[in-house]
Parts: C-alpha cells; structure tokens; sequence
C-alpha cells in the first residue's frame, strides 16, 4: 500500500518537522512495515518550469524523423522573459499547451544535465519534458502537456507535477486490512504521535429512503449491507483533476476515466472498493445471491467464468452482472456514453470473497480488501464521497433517492482479564494502560469490572479473541520495551540416541574422504530408467507430487543416487579427477491408506484418531548414499592414484557398520543399479541394509560418470535400529596368541565370507580371529575354482594352548568349511 | 713372549715382561684412535682384543707363570685390558654418533611436498550450521525434535490456526501430494513438528525443530523450493514475550557474537498473537549501518537483518494440540537456516548450497562445528 504523506497529513495534525523517515520508522513499529519510500522529484535539480508553447515547425530530417522546433514561453524564468527555443521530438502537443520545460543547468533523474546545445541545425535551450524523463513512470508516447489550468509560464512545475510528494509503501499484514487505506494508516499515524485525528468517514449521510434503486438482497449473510445511490446528468467526457490523477499515481494506479478514478479514489481513501454501474444499462432491480450450477459470467476482464453455487452474485432482469465484491460483468460496465452511475458500497462476506477469488483466480484491489475485512459501518459514507466527487468532477446531480439493504451487525465485546497483557508480554502494564491503549486503537472498554469487557473497533475484524488485545497494547507500550529474559532451565535430555548416532556417520564418513551433499528430493521416471529399474522395482511406486515444479520430477524421490549421480557428473565436468559424495536424506514410499483425515482445532483429536491421521502418512525411511567416481586415491610423488572400485563402496559401510558397532552380513547379489557380479547385499540381523559395489557400465553412461563408478545406498533407520545401546567390554587374554594359517580350495561360486562363517563356526571358542589374506585362482587349483587363505588366531583367556589344542581346534575349523563349502584343505 | 707352555714346564717359562704388555697397550690405544669408522674399529677390535691379539696371549700365560708372579702380571695385563676395552667403548660411541648424524642428513626429505593422497571429506554447511543451532539450543536445556517432510495437512496447517480458508493452502502455495484430495503436503514449515511435540508431550516443553521445509517458490538466487527452517517452541507456566526476547538475544549471541542481539517488530502468522517478525543487530557492520565509509553490503545500511518469525503461541493452537491454555504458555519462532547461512558467510547465491560442488562445501572446514 502507498501513501502519499500530504495525504496522511490531511486527517491527522503531524509535528511540521516530522520527517517522513521518522514518520514511516514509528508506524513500522506499530506494524505498518516500511517497504519504501519514494521521493520523485529528489533527483531533478535547477529550473523545471511551466510553459507555453507559442510556435511548433515541423521539420522532416534526413533520417526519416520529424522534430519540431519550438518556441516555449517559460516566463522570466530564463531571466530574459523571451520565448525559449527548444527542439522536441514528441508530436502529442499544439501552440497553446502547457508543458513541463527544463532549462539548461538543470538536471534530470540519471545525473542527466541539461545544456544549450546545437541539434538538427537549431541551437536547443532545455528541454520539454516526458513523465518518464522526470522518473514518474514508463510512459514513452509523448511529453506531459499540462491541464490548461495547472499554472503560468515561468512557475516552478514541482508543485504542479506534484515532485514535492514524498510517498511511503508498506507492507500491509494480512491482519491489518484497516490500513489498505488513508484513512486507516492516518489512524495508525494519530495513535504513534499521539496526534489530533480526522476520520475521513465521519461525514453526515442522506437517510434511507423508499426512492433509491430497488435492491434486493436473497443472502443477507453474504452481503449484509448493500448501499445504492445514483448520479444522473453525469458528463463521461469530464476530466479527472489533476490531483487526483496524481494522487492514484503515487498510490500505484492509472488514471482510467472520471468515474473509474473517484471509485478507485474513494476505496484509497477508506478502504471501502465501490462498485459503478451504468444505471441506464440496468434492467428492473439489482439482487443479490449466490450462483446456481451452471451459470456463467464474462467479467471486467473479458474472461467467461464458469459460476460456483457459492459465489455471490449481483443481477438484475437480464441476468447476472457481476460477481459481487469481486469484479463487475461486461453487461453493465461504466463507459464514455455513461451519464447515469448507480454507485454500489456493499458490505461482503470475507471467506466468500477469498473462495470466489481463489476459484476463479481473481486477484483485485476490491477483492484484496473485501477478503480481509472492510469496515461495515461506512458503506453509506463510502457511497456518499463518491457521489460528491462525480457531482462536484462530472457535473451531475445526485438523485435523492438513497437505498440501504440490511445493516452492520453489532460487534460482541471481548472479555479479558486486565492483567493478560502484562502476563502475556512480561512487560510491567498496568490496568489503567491497558484501558488506555485499547480505547486509543479505537476500543470500547468497560473497565468497570475485570476482566474487561473490549468491544472492538468495525474496521478491526481482526479482532477477536483476548490475545489479539494483547498484540494491540503491546504494540501501542513498543515492542521495544519488551525486556529480554530467559526462560528457567529444562531439564533437557540432550540429543537422541538417533540424533547421536547420525552425527558419528557424517564424521566416519567426512573422515573417510566424503564430501556432504544436500539435493532436491524430486524424480522422474527417466532417472529410474537410467538407473536401470526393472519395471515392477518398488522403487519406481513413488509418492508422486499434484503440482510438481517440474513435469520431469513429479515425485518424490524413492532414491537417493539419482541427485547424487547428477552432483557426481557435475564435479567432474567441472575438472575434479575424483569425486566421493555422500547425502543422507528421506526417502518415501506411498502406503495408499486413503486421505488423512482433518480434525477439528476446538480440542486435541483422541488418540485413536491420531494414529488414524499418522497412518496415512508415506513411510520415510532416512537413507543414505555414496557415490565414488574416479580416482579415489590420488596419484602424486609417491606414485600412481587407485581408482575407486567396488570395495571401497562396501569398506564405508562395514565401518560405519563398525562405528555403530553392528555386525555386517555381506552377500553377494544382482540389484539395479549396480553391476550383477559387483553388487553386495548388506544386512544386519537378517534385515536388508541395503546394497554397495560398482554400478552397471551401462548405468555409467547413461548418467554420465566414468565406468567402473562405485556406489552404496543404505536405510540408515535400520542401521541405527541395530546399533547396541551398550556394547559389552571384551575380554582380552595376555596369554600368547598361537597361529595358524589355512589355505582353502573351493568353488569359485562360494563366497569368502560363506568360508569364513564356517571356520567360525567350527574352530569354537578359542578363535580370536580370521582374516583372509590371499585369493589365487590358476591352474594349481584347476578351473572353476580358487584357494582362499585365512590367518587363523587363537588364545584361551585362561592358559597357554598347547599345540595339540591350536591343531584340534585349526582342523575342526577346516572340517566344518569342508562340509559346509565343499572346501579342501592344500 | 712364548709359546704355548703344553707340557706346564715351568723351567720353560719366562716371565711377561712390563715393556711389552705396555707396547701392546699402547699399540691398541694408538689403533682406536685411529679408526675412522665403525668397520675400521671392529677390524682394530679383533686385531687387538681378539683371542690372537698380544694381550689376549699374554693374559693365557698368566697361568703358566711361577705363582710368585702370576698377581703382579695379572693385575698388569688386567689394567692394559681394561684401558683397551674402555677406550673401545668410547671410540664407539663417538663413532655412532657420527655414523647417526651422517645417516640423519642423508635422510632428509622435503616435508613441504603434498600429502594429499586421500582427498578431504566435508560435512555440508546446512548439516553443521543445523546442528551449531541444535548445540545452542542443548547447552540451555533444550531438545530437539523432529517429524516426516511428506505430512499431514491437519498438521501441517489446522493444528497451527491455518484453517480451511488460508491463503498457504492453495497449489500456488504447497506442494500437495496425488491425490490431492487425500491432504498430504511436503511440510511448508517445520511447525507441524510442534504440533507433534505438543500432542506427544506434556509441558515443559523446549524444542527446536531444523530440518527441509517445501513451498512451490521458483528456484533463484535467493529462493528455493526446497529449503531448510530451525523453529523453536517453548510452553511452560508463565512463559512470556520477554522470555521469547531472552532466548533469541541469547542464540543470536551464540551464533553471531557478543553484542549481536535482536529487536521485535509487529507482525502477524496465524499461530501466534502476538506476533513479531525478529531482526538481528547486523554482524558485519555490528549495526552502524556503513563499513569503510560506504553502506553495509549485508544489511543494505540498514544495521539491521531480518532475520525471522516469532509469537506467542496462539491460545487456539494449544487447544487444538491438548494443551491447557489456562494454565500453560508458550512461544515460537522460526528462521531460515540456509539464510541465515547466507548472510552469516556472505553468500551471494543460494543455489551454492545445493550444487554439490566439493570446492564449495569443503571450503567450510569445521567452522560450523
């Protein structure tokens, strides 16, 4: 909302010297929130002058324009009182006009400074101006000719153009519809400086009467107040005065016609949008009531409107003519043969308004006030300054008719206990403060009792509970003086175990070389198409968005290495040799429960309706993927880099399996997307973890990153999930430790890990460890088949083993892979 | 000097004679002190103390001599031998020593050449930044909770005073789930966390709330469809407006440095009243507004930053989540977090945060924590 200052000095005496910083600094405080302040004419410096144009010759140029050669006079502005010759390039204006002059030695918005200079064969002394050369706006057609009234040759333009105007833009919350108007800003600007307020609504009305236009209103609840006066002998050639014209300017909007103009003036003014009808084109008597199915509407706009049984409507015998408190229909629409206005100030219902204006994507000045909530009781005022600015601009006369349809309904009062604000603020106000403050933003407080009775102001529907009359005191006291204290301490219960645990992750991971990475969590079918999911892959039954931003990604994401493979390209094109990323993010799943339901907000729903509600939500379980590509060791002095493979994928999750101190299960397996004889299937306790090794050449490609790119995608919920709360400290022996070395040859379809279950298992307790630590395949051990060769450690936490103890234990061990994995001892 | 005494004649035998015992003890001394390295003083070693050295010979005559002379020459070739060992020992040190110091310039390596063979990993800023909050937050007794992204609308929007008619609740606004009628959103805010703490809990209650957060906002230099939020939630017996203006001076404190408070300006969110948007004491012009003379590039002069939401809890949230507003209090507030990180490191582009450039997130090391 703009407001010219002159304008808010009208109905509020201001201290002379308050700057408008300091003006629009105080109502910020109070909530009125600067957005800007304009000052149009702070730019222009030296001579703008009013003149006269005396001559014009039109003088066609080689290059195919025309400019005029002009003699201005400018008055004795010049300090000669001789005509001014000026070349114009504009054609919008005639001997005789008055125009905006800038003499040389001034200076335009842009530091753009005006001399004599010689141009097209003339020697050019200033320049007549456009709007948009004075920064007034974008209108290139023409210079500004002046009404022919603004002014004499020689006078200073500012005050004619208005330059001097300095206008402040607020931010208007949505609470605060009062104050989309002069009238509820000069208000707030009263109530800051304690100043003398005028209300520009406070203006005596003609009575209802049984001879204004006949109105009809079917639903009282959706307009409870409908106003109608008429204005007939109007001239629709008037023109709109020059100041109102510069006051719809400053307050961001153009000047249509008179008719239009005072409207949109008046609902500036008190915030009340009025509505005008060409009474001539009306058909017997307006009605007011909701639509039925099926019926339509072309609006102001041009736009045919398909109609909701809930939007108001405004008809009369010829059908509908406007969506009420919306926009008018085409039908009835004000124009340059309109000499008979039928003013509408109506009161509307605000949740109509904003449904109607969302429905039909409607977004007006009226409609922006009339869904926040206008000021019931001045809809005859509203409808009386309009009809004395078309009468004293227009020249007509105002009928005597007056119709009033329904009235205001009283406000109820608010009860709050006197002692809420200070409860509330923690700020020392007193009784007698909060009374005063309530009546000074308009109020009426019974204080005779407490708690108080508070009846709110008509232009506050914003007001109604007691916390709203909190906001009021405490803004009116200064949010400023709210002192700063801390609340007792909590006996808080530190971070969560889960809080904990995914902290230690990002650090493993950190540590081990990763970089962090946070990515929108949207997807397409054609990612999961180049990760090569199957078509009945769960992953591809996703969550999927009504109104995604993009039709590509109209999910939400299943998976989190599709933005992980798009950052991981990305790194690479941009010159890295290597990349390790990792991103732990939510991931979801669809459990089609069916719509969650919506309770009530009187009280807390029951428990069982609760879990009803968290029921429908997806499941999200939080993932977590690394994607390394490229070098993951670097070359350097000390020789060649290493390629990232497979095992460095599975090595980050069995140590942060480690960190977590959950034992890993490691098998092997074919998933999309990874390489069918490079993928392990991690699980914990029997449950999938989830999957680590090289991706599929072909998913390499399709995504862009080197083959050979190794990736892990786990459900860290699980992972956690597993975590022991308390980790039994170990028993260590210092008795000596005794070694034994086995080489096994098996399959080459059974797994190390298979073997090495099965040494477990058969060398008993005494096995401190295995490890394997030589593979070898080759003719030795024939086709088809590879020798495994595991360390074997053992030590009793009692006694040294004698060597017939280390031997019984080894071959139990052997015997067990033998029967287990067909292994054969070399 | 003789020969092997075999046959223990004693006749056959002469006595040691000083002067030779002496030449020979001379003679090795003069051999240690030459020996210029370890390997010369081993040969020197053998020459002179080994089983055919002189005086490991005449030592194996002792024996052999009457017993009238066996003391006088033991004790003598005994000092030869000791003086021999002792000036050993010390000509091996001394030589070692040499040996140690040769070998430790030959070693020497240039320590300034890199040893950057594992690249560094980098938690990102939102991570760390997120949880620097969460640790301020800790510090003072708080918790932090958390709730699902993909939420219900009730909680999402009718539990926090945002009711049906709500301009947030429109397409233009949320991002809603298919089908839309069955009023699941990606959560606008991370409030409905609240609203789960509430119903889950009894007061006291102190909880922050960080996490992503989605509005159907164009992706640019300064908005994002997808971002992150920490709000904070107190409800208590007796919890004021002064205790909201308390703990945000305390965490802008904390997180920006001494002198770095807060003001409150009147606002207006359906789930507080009253309500304050909350601004922050510029940190890189500490709120003069100018720096070097021109005006504050972060706050655009204005010494101040906006910097979030905050409230009174409204009374009708707390019903709706089963609190007794008779009894209890509360307050709220809520500020970006990738905002907050924008003007806390001088961001210019949000879009930074969610390229996953490497040289980007590496580049905050363990500032944030």
């Amino acid at each position: 909302m703009k407001a010219p200052v002159s304008w808010i000095r009208e109905y509020v005496d201001l201290p002379a010297d308050l700057t408008t910083e300091d003006l629009a600094a105080r109502l910020t405080a109070l909530g009125l929130k600067l957005e800007a302040i304009e000052k149009p004419g702070d730019q222009i410096r030296g001579p703008l002058v009013v003149g006269r144009v005396l001559t014009m010759e039109p003088e066609p140029q080689k290059n195919g324009k025309t400019i005029n050669w002009c003699s201005v006079d400018v008055g004795d502005a010049n300090r000669t009182g001789e005509p001014q010759g000026i070349v114009c390039g504009a054609h919008n204006f005639a001997p005789g006009d008055l125009v905006v002059v800038i003499l040389p030695g001034g200076v335009l918005p842009g530091d753009f400074e005006i001399s004599e200079r010689k141009t097209y064969g003339h020697l050019s002394a200033g320049m007549i101006c456009s709007a948009a050369e004075l920064g007034l706006g974008e209108d290139h057609d023409g210079i500004i000719v002046l009404p022919a009234d603004a002014g004499e040759p020689g006078e200073d333009a500012r005050d004619v153009l208005g330059l001097r105007e300095e206008v402040i833009e607020f931010e208007i919350n949505p609470d605060r519809a009062y104050a989309l108007s002069l009238r509820g800003i000069a208000r707030e600007a009263a109530l800051g400086f304690d100043a003398a307020y005028r209300d520009p609504a406070d203006r005596k009305v003609p009575a209802a009467n049984n001879d204004g236009y006949p109105v009809v209103v079917d639903d009282p609840a959706g307009c409870p107040v409908f106003v109608a006066r008429e204005v007939s002998g109007f001239d629709p050639a008037a023109p709109t005065p020059e100041w109102m014209v510069q006051r719809l300017a400053q307050c961001g909007q153009r000047s249509i016609s008179l008719a239009v103009d005072v409207t949109n003036y008046v609902m500036l003014e008190l915030g009340r949008p009025i509505h005008g009808y060409d009474a001539d084109k009306l058909i017997g008597p307006v009605r007011v009531r909701r639509a039925t199915e099926g019926e339509r509407l072309t609006t102001l706009d041009g736009v045919d409107r398909a109609l909701s049984p809930e939007d108001l409507v405004v008809t009369d015998d010829s059908g509908i003519i406007g969506l009420g408190g919306v926009m008018g229909g085409e039908t009835t629409e004000m124009s340059e043969t309109t000499t008979r206005v039928l003013v509408e100030a109506a009161h509307w219902d605000a949740v109509s308004m904003f449904r109607t204006g969302k429905r039909h994507r409607l977004t007006s000045e009226a409609g922006k006030r009339n869904e926040r909530g206008v000021d019931p009781l001045i809809t005859a005022a509203a409808a009386d300054r309009v009809v004395e600015l078309l009468v004293e601009h227009g020249g007509g006369t105002a009928e005597p008719g007056v119709t009033v349809v329904g009235e205001a309904a009283p406000r109820a009062a608010i009860s709050m206990p006197a002692e809420l604000p200070a409860k509330v603020t923690g700020m020392g106000i007193s009784h007698d403060v909060t009374v005063r403050h309530l009546e000074a933003v308009g109020c009426e407080v019974d204080a005779s009792s407490d708690p108080l009775a508070v009846v709110p102001p008509t232009w506050r529907p914003d007001l109604t509970d007691p916390y709203d009359l909190v906001e009021e005191v405490a803004r009116v006291v200064g949010y400023d003086q709210v002192p700063s204290v801390l609340p007792r301490e909590a006996a808080g219960r530190g971070l969560t175990r889960s809080q904990r645990l995914r902290r230690r992750i990002g650090h493993a991971l950190a540590g081990a070389g990763c970089v962090e990475v946070v990515s929108f969590p949207f997807v397409g079918d054609a990612a999961f198409d180049r990760l090569g999911l199957p078509a009945d892959d769960p992953r591809r039954h996703t969550v999927r968005l009504a109104n995604p931003l993009s039709s590509e990604e109209p999910s939400y994401t299943t998976t989190l290495l599709p933005g992980l493979l798009e950052a991981t390209a990305r790194n690479l094109g941009r010159g890295a040799s290597g990349v390790a990323l990792f991103e732990t993010g939510t991931v979801a799943f669809p459990v089609d429960r069916g719509p969650t339901p919506i309770y009530g907000v009187d009280w807390r729903p029951t428990e069982d309706e609760l879990a009803k509600m968290l029921d429908t939500i997806p499941d999200q379980p939080l993932h977590l993927a690394v994607v390394l590509a490229g070098e993951r060791e670097r070359s350097g002095w000390w020789g060649e880099g290493r390629q990232a493979g497979w095992a460095d994928a599975v090595a980050l999750v069995r140590r942060l399996a480690g960190e977590l101190s959950v034992p890993l299960e490691v098998r092997a397996t074919a998933y999309a997307p990874w390489h069918p004889g490079r993928c392990a299937r991690l699980l914990v306790g029997g449950a999938v973890l989830g999957h680590a090794g090289e991706l599929h050449p072909q998913v390499c490609r399709s995504v862009g990153v080197p083959v050979r790119t190794a990736a892990v995608e786990i459900d860290l919920d699980v992972l956690m999930a597993s975590a022991p709360e308390v980790v039994g400290g170990p028993e260590i022996s210092t008795f000596p430790v005794a070694k034994e070395d086995v080489a096994l040859v098996v399959a080459d379809t059974v797994t190390a890990a298979e073997v090495e279950e099965a040494l477990r298992q058969g060398a008993g307790d005494l096995l401190e460890s295995v490890r394997l630590f030589d593979v070898y395949t080759g003719a030795q051990v024939g086709e088809g088949r590879r020798s495994l060769a595991f360390a074997l450690r053992f030590r009793a936490p009692d006694r040294t083993l004698t060597d017939a103890e280390t031997a019984a234990a080894r071959d139990a061990a052997v015997a067990r892979a033998a029967e287990r994995c067909g292994a054969v001892q070399r | 000097m003789s020969g092997p005494n075999t046959d223990f004649d004693p006749v056959e035998v002469t006595a040691v004679q000083p002067e030779e015992v002496e030449a020979a003890r001379d003679a090795a001394l003069a051999a240690i002190a030459a020996a210029g390295d370890l390997e010369a003083l081993k040969q020197v070693r053998i020459d002179h103390t080994g089983d055919r050295s002189p005086l490991a010979l005449a030592n194996r005559e002792i024996g052999a001599l009457p017993p009238q002379g066996r003391k006088e020459a033991g004790q003598r070739i005994g000092q030869a031998r000791g003086a021999v060992s002792q000036a050993l020992a010390a000509r091996q040190a001394v030589l070692e020593a040499e040996a140690e110091e040769r070998m430790l310039v030959e070693e020497t390596v240039d320590v300034t050449l890199p040893t950057d063979r594992l690249p560094a990993g980098a938690r990102h800023p939102i991570t760390t930044g997120s949880e620097l909050i969460a640790d301020i937050f800790v510090a003072m007794g708080w918790e932090v909770a958390e709730g699902p992204v993909i939420e219900a609308e009730w909680l999402n929007f009718d539990a926090l005073n945002l009711g049906p008619d709500h301009p947030a609740r429109t397409m233009q606004d949320t991002f809603w789930t298919e089908p839309e009628d069955h009023g699941l959103v990606l959560r606008t805010h991370t409030s409905p966390v609240q609203a789960r703490t509430m119903l889950s809990r009894t007061p006291p209650i102190y909880v922050v709330c960080p996490g992503r957060v989605f509005r159907t906002d164009e992706y640019d230099a300064t908005h994002s469809p997808v971002f992150h939020q920490v709000e904070g939630l107190a409800v208590d017996e007796g919890i004021t407006l002064a205790h909201l203006k308390g703990t945000l001076d305390h965490f802008a404190t904390q997180m920006f440095g001494e002198g770095i408070t807060t003001r409150f300006r009147p606002s207006y969110f359906p789930f507080t009243e009253p309500s304050a948007e909350v601004d922050l004491v510029c940190f890189v012009c500490r709120g003069a507004g100018t720096l070097d003379g021109a005006a504050c590039r972060t706050c655009k002069g204005e010494g101040w930053i906006e910097w979030g939401g905050c409230g009174i809890v409204n009374p009708r949230v707390l019903a709706a989540c089963g609190v007794d507003a008779e009894r209890y209090t509360g307050f709220a507030f809520g500020m970006g977090i990738d905002r907050t990180l924008m003007f806390r490191h001088g961001l210019e582009d949000l879009r930074e945060l969610f390229e996953g450039d490497v040289r980007f997130t590496t580049a905050f090391g363990s500032e944030l924590g």
